[in-house]
């Protein structure tokens, strides 16, 4: 991999512009972030940079941190959710035959071509009191309380007098299956790939020698396939801990996450340093996730060794 | 301030005709320049469906001068791309709490009323001055209007003319939504204090209202207020009027009521930005809006209230008297317009807002 040093001209060619692409649009962007995250507001749109860490200090208050803890418990509990629904699809993808995998896999990521505004919007049309999830219901409510009548009980007592309609929008719940909604492929597409690769025999071999189902999985296939879930946990749990129209579409009056303050400390509060240092605690938390990682893959490697 | 134009699929129509009516006199070639050194060209920033059916080509035909309108979304956009210098716009439309916000940013261009004649001539007396723009230095009035309730008839007792129902009472329990937006100001008006009001124990307490308030309210709404209402998520909804009016054309059961203690008075001005290309073009065009016969006919499409006296006296009762559109006179007067309090009540009033979600 020195060939670079020989070929000095082409290796720039080739690496200037991404290179310029990363400094111009991420490098000097967070940049500036990162020194307004240590401003004073001076006026409406004057910002005076004064290193001071009181924006910093604000962030600590209980107040935020309250909202910070809910977020990583928010983001936490999708990942899980993820990660308990991502194995069964991804092995019935990868185990699939292989004229349906294209087709499966098609399946999983269509729904991602389309805008991921549009699709929480569209969530919102399938679970609301008057949505199809509601109106399904309300329809087998009245086939069965037909069908009670029609064999001479009375549905009352056992169905109520009328149909209820769940309550499945504007709560926690509602915000929980948006965010799982909107990042289940990520989580599902590493997992496929590592599921993928891995060697059958050494299943068969696990239940030929006397192992159940659970117990191959848990010892045979988890540790091989622990690679994919690390990265899809860390894909998933990253966006999901900033995640602010879905709370902003979905959630209800108790609903608030900290990409939601965030997001207000830029528009309405306009008190940008605060929003900054607000981000910038948000990521050095992700930075420690993703530390956290390679320490964990770090130490498997040298066990493996 | 967040959208409230964009009046649905039922006027996109008339808005694209609008929009490719702007691209045509874009298009079409004038030869030579005009009289006054200008070239007979203007930029207008809008919003969207925000200007009558034929008023650009109008103007045209006045004046020659050739309108292209670019639209925005809410005042944020309109802020956000003015705030690194002016890419070239003649006309804006900020909202009043933005008007104040760009004066002092320095963002926008004073107006010389010897060339606006029309404001003096047509607009009423209430709208020649104003206390985010004390002099009507930069500013002049184009539409305005209110925040209130929207309510489905069907299903409230009477018309629920007080904040009470909404801030205050189980009565409609689970089936309110308010806006994020100006609810701390309304919790505000309910308890007698001004909306504006900078004081950190009247703010307190509005905060301790809207927390034991909570556990009735359903969501506190973006800017939807008016599809859960028309959904029937919901049946009681604090929003804008414009919004309310929009699916009261598709609802007859739903209709709009200012609350008695007064609420939030928006006004939408005619600004000149800083570094304006053609601002003889763009006095011109201020002051033919004003006009009564144009400013009758915007009014008449969009169907907002407008500042404009003479207008008014052309247009029909049915636009005159609702109210809907024009609030009773005596509830007008509890009415006021958001100013700008300073950073640090801004600061102590977001940090409420967040206490109360928090809660």
């Amino acid at each position: 991999m020195d060939s670079w040093r020989k070929n000095p001209v082409v290796f720039w060619a080739l690496n200037l512009p991404p290179t310029i692409w990363l400094v111009v649009f991420f490098i000097i962007p967070l940049g500036l972030i990162w020194v307004i995250s240590f401003g004073e507001k001076r006026g409406v749109v004057d910002i005076e940079i004064t290193w001071t860490l009181d924006n910093y200090l604000r962030a600590l208050d209980p107040l935020y941190l309250g909202i910070f803890w809910k977020s990583i418990w928010m983001a936490f509990l999708a990942t899980v959710v993820c990660l308990i629904v991502g194995y069964p699809v991804a092995f019935a993808i990868a185990f699939a035959p292989s004229r349906w995998k294209p087709l499966l896999l098609l399946g999983l990521m269509v729904p991602f071509w389309i805008n991921i505004l549009i699709r929480t919007y569209a969530l919102i049309a399938v679970f609301r009191t008057r949505g199809y999830v509601n109106f399904t219901l309300e329809w087998l409510w009245e086939k069965a309380h037909a069908a009670l009548t029609l064999i001479g009980i009375d549905p009352t007592w056992l169905l109520g007098a009328r149909f209820d309609p769940l309550q499945l929008l504007y709560n926690n719940f509602a915000v929980n299956l948006g965010i799982v909604y909107a990042f289940f492929p990520f989580m599902v597409l590493p997992l496929y790939a590592n599921i993928e690769k891995l060697d059958r025999t050494y299943m068969e071999a696990s239940l030929d020698l006397g192992a159940g189902h659970w117990r191959t999985f848990i010892s045979v296939v988890l540790p091989l396939t622990w690679h994919g879930a690390l990265s899809g946990i860390i894909i998933v749990f990253i966006p999901a801990l900033g995640a602010f129209f879905i709370p902003d579409l979905l959630g209800g009056t108790d609903s608030q996450l900290i990409g939601n303050v965030i997001e207000r400390q830029f528009k309405s509060a306009n008190d940008w340093p605060f929003g900054a240092a607000l981000s910038f605690l948000l990521m050095y938390a992700t930075f420690g996730a993703l530390a956290l990682r390679s320490l964990i893959a770090g130490r498997k490697q040298g066990l493996e060794i | 301030m967040k959208k409230r134009r964009g009046r649905g699929p039922r006027l996109s129509r008339r808005s694209f005709l609008a929009g490719t009516g702007a691209v045509a006199a874009g298009l079409s070639f004038r030869p030579g320049l005009s009289w006054a050194g200008e070239e007979p060209k203007l930029n207008f920033y809008n919003w969207d469906t925000y200007i009558g059916e034929t008023t650009l080509d109008d103007f045209k035909d006045a004046t020659g001068i050739e309108v292209t309108m670019d639209l925005f979304a809410d005042n944020d956009e309109l802020f956000a791309k003015l705030k690194e210098g002016n890419p070239g716009y003649d006309v804006i439309v900020p909202t009043n709490d933005y008007v104040e916000r760009m004066i002092r940013a320095e963002m926008l261009t004073p107006l010389d009323h010897g060339k606006i004649p029309n404001f003096r001539k047509n607009v009423a007396k209430a709208f020649q001055d104003a206390e985010f723009d004390p002099g009507r230095k930069y500013s002049m009035p184009y539409m305005w209007g209110t925040q209130g309730i929207g309510y489905r008839k069907s299903k409230v007792d009477g018309v629920p003319d007080s904040w009470k129902y909404l801030l205050d009472s189980d009565r409609y329990s689970g089936r309110i939504a308010l806006l994020s937006e100006g609810v701390l100001g309304a919790a505000l008006k309910y308890l007698g204090y001004s909306y504006n009001s900078k004081d950190p124990k009247e703010i307190k307490e509005a905060e301790e209202l809207l927390i034991r308030q909570k556990p009735h309210i359903k969501v506190f709404a973006e800017d939807n207020g008016q599809d859960l209402l028309l959904s029937g998520e919901v049946d009681l909804t604090m929003e804008w009027n414009g919004d309310i009016l929009q699916v009261m054309e598709e609802d007859d059961d739903i209709s709009y009521i200012v609350p008695k203690e007064g609420s939030l008075v928006w006004q939408d001005c005619l600004c000149i930005p800083t570094g304006a290309p053609h601002p003889d073009n763009a006095h011109r065009f201020i002051n033919f809006i004003l006009d009564a016969e144009v400013g009758a006919a915007i009014a008449d499409f969009i169907q907002y209230a407008t500042p404009n006296e003479a207008a008014r006296k052309l247009l029909p009762d049915e636009y005159n008297n609702n109210p809907a559109i024009f609030p009773s006179e005596e509830t007008l007067a509890r009415c006021e317009a958001a100013i700008y309090l300073g950073e640090d009540v801004q600061r102590l009033r977001d940090e409420a807002w967040t206490r109360v979600l928090a809660a």
